[in-house]
């Protein structure tokens, strides 16, 4: 069995908008506090991970390492979409596995400001027709042969859902934007931290059905940081870092398996249903065990799906999960108790490493007013389109 | 003189889609394949799509670069013969009360767009049967 990891320090500044600050800026304010947080130094870490997307070519950690310390220790510059967070924490995990690392600084960063619709090209007038790419295309065809925008993929696969299940329609995808914007009044952290109605919800405009504005994320700027420490190392901390400290029982990354419809329409669910398989195997647990659960809303179409995938509902259920109310913070499963990318915010390099800052920072008992109590065991999952899927599963210390 | 929107679609007196499908396992691909993503196989033969199908899944699109025309419905269908194909619905109403998940839809094609030597591009769309 490999060893124990363990999130020793973690920090996220608050998602938002921050034109007087870069991205190294937000980085290296995360990567601070992580390292204040668990009691450690730069001097202390032996690698470092550092997820962004749209600056994947920046080099964002040595870029980060002079604002923070430059100790000459190996950098990995990783991006998987929306799971990079996750995927820089995998990778500072796998080092120290792989006993080339005690100790490990995993951060994920992104600076998007108002960037609008992250997919879904303009079309272009050209004066003579000429196939190109790989389909022999003579104009960009999105529009024309269905939709590449974000918030119409991830309906397509809440109304392929809705097709297959009973009891899902617009009102269900509707109710889970309402939750989490209710959610995200507790947490200061938040991007947007207002309530709504559900017929505010509803009649918010449509962006694509059935998702309306206020059931898709914004675009926002943000980091988060976790410093991960090896068996070895943590036996020789204090008590109070080793009772502070959050035990990472199950960490997997996956992507998408074929499947006949894969290639006209991404295939969200399999890889995540794979993941979380391995993940409850890994950790021993199983949903039914779960204090709460951060999952990627991007748009709420993809957060009730997602109920189903991780099994935190009864096969075809996840209708009647958001009707009853379960996965509300008084709920028998809460979930995006932050908030969630819909209200929390998504600046996509920092949502892996942030999911995982809220399930530590409830399982530390930290979490303020949005607390969940008594919350031994959680679960963050990540996915990015393309595709990856990264779930972490943590557990509380026990030690005192 | 007409020129298909995207190489899979082949024009004629029928217009039809054109699948690359592997020898081996029967996966079906638009647009070339080094090796089959299901089997690995790497040979594949050109088969014609059924035309007819059901509609999976759908979502009315409102907000897109601006330069494209809104609303419109972007679909996934099911051909008759198992295959997947994204498309817009078209002669529908962009109406979630007038668009029935299962419902079935045919293949049918349109003038997209001319250039300045007069070549008209033909797409292709799903329409209500």
């Amino acid at each position: 069995m490999a060893q124990d990891i363990w999130v020793l320090g973690t920090h996220m500044t608050a998602f938002g908008r921050y034109p007087d600050q870069d991205a190294v800026d937000l980085a290296a304010t995360a990567a601070l506090g992580a390292l204040d947080d668990g009691g450690v130094t730069i001097t202390d870490m032996d690698l470092l991970a550092c997820g962004t997307l749209f600056q994947a070519n920046a080099g964002m950690g040595q870029q980060v390492q002079k604002q923070i310390g430059q100790t000459g220790i190996p950098v990995y510059n990783v991006s998987n979409a929306c799971a990079t967070g996750a995927t820089a924490l995998r990778t500072v995990i796998m080092a120290i596995r792989a006993e080339e690392a005690d100790m490990g600084l995993a951060i994920g960063v992104e600076q998007m400001g108002k960037m609008g619709l992250l997919a879904g090209g303009a079309r272009k007038e050209k004066n003579v027709y000429e196939p190109s790419g790989r389909y022999g295309a003579v104009m960009p065809i999105d529009g024309i042969l269905g939709t590449d925008t974000m918030p119409g993929v991830f309906a397509q696969a809440g109304m392929e859902y809705a097709n297959d299940n009973d009891g899902v329609g617009f009102e269900q995808f509707a109710k889970v934007a309402q939750k989490n914007h209710a959610h995200s009044t507790l947490n200061p952290l938040a991007q947007y931290q207002k309530e709504f109605s559900l017929e505010e919800v509803m009649g918010s405009p449509m962006q694509s059905y059935p998702n309306t504005l206020l059931m898709c994320c914004p675009t926002g700027d943000g980091a988060a940081a976790c410093v991960l420490v090896g068996e070895e190392r943590f036996a020789a901390l204090s008590p109070e870092q080793q009772s502070r400290a959050v035990k990472i029982s199950a960490s997997v990354l996956t992507t998408d398996p074929y499947v006949e419809s894969g290639a006209m329409q991404p295939d969200v669910n399999t890889l995540t249903r794979n993941a979380a398989q391995t993940a409850y195997e890994q950790a021993g647990v199983g949903p039914e065990d779960l204090s709460l659960v951060e999952l990627h809303d991007c748009f709420a179409t993809a957060e009730l799906i997602h109920y189903d995938n991780l099994g935190l509902c009864e096969p075809g259920g996840a209708g009647d999960f958001i009707d009853r109310g379960a996965p509300w913070r008084d709920g028998d499963t809460p979930v995006n108790v932050s908030g969630g990318l819909i209200s929390k915010g998504h600046p996509i390099g920092a949502t892996g490493v942030a999911n995982v800052y809220e399930v530590a920072t409830h399982l530390r008992g930290e979490a303020g007013d949005r607390q969940i109590e008594g919350a031994n065991v959680g679960l963050a999952h990540v996915i990015g389109l393309g595709s990856s899927c990264g779930v972490h599963i943590l557990e509380k210390s026990g030690i005192s | 003189m007409q020129i298909p929107l995207v190489d899979y679609l082949v024009l004629g007196d029928e217009p039809y889609l054109q699948a690359n499908e592997c020898t081996h396992c029967g996966a079906r691909f638009f647009g070339r394949r080094n090796a089959c993503a299901h089997c690995g196989h790497r040979e594949f033969n050109p088969v014609r799509v059924s035309d007819t199908g059901t509609l999976r899944t759908f979502s009315i699109v409102y907000r897109a670069a601006p330069t494209i025309p809104t609303p419109y419905v972007s679909a996934i269908v099911l051909t008759d013969d198992g295959t997947s194909v994204r498309s817009n619905l078209i002669n529908i109403e962009p109406d979630p009360a007038k668009i029935t998940l299962g419902m079935k839809v045919k293949l049918d094609t349109y003038v997209v767009g001319t250039d300045d030597d007069g070549q008209e591009a033909v797409a292709f769309g799903y329409a209500p049967v």
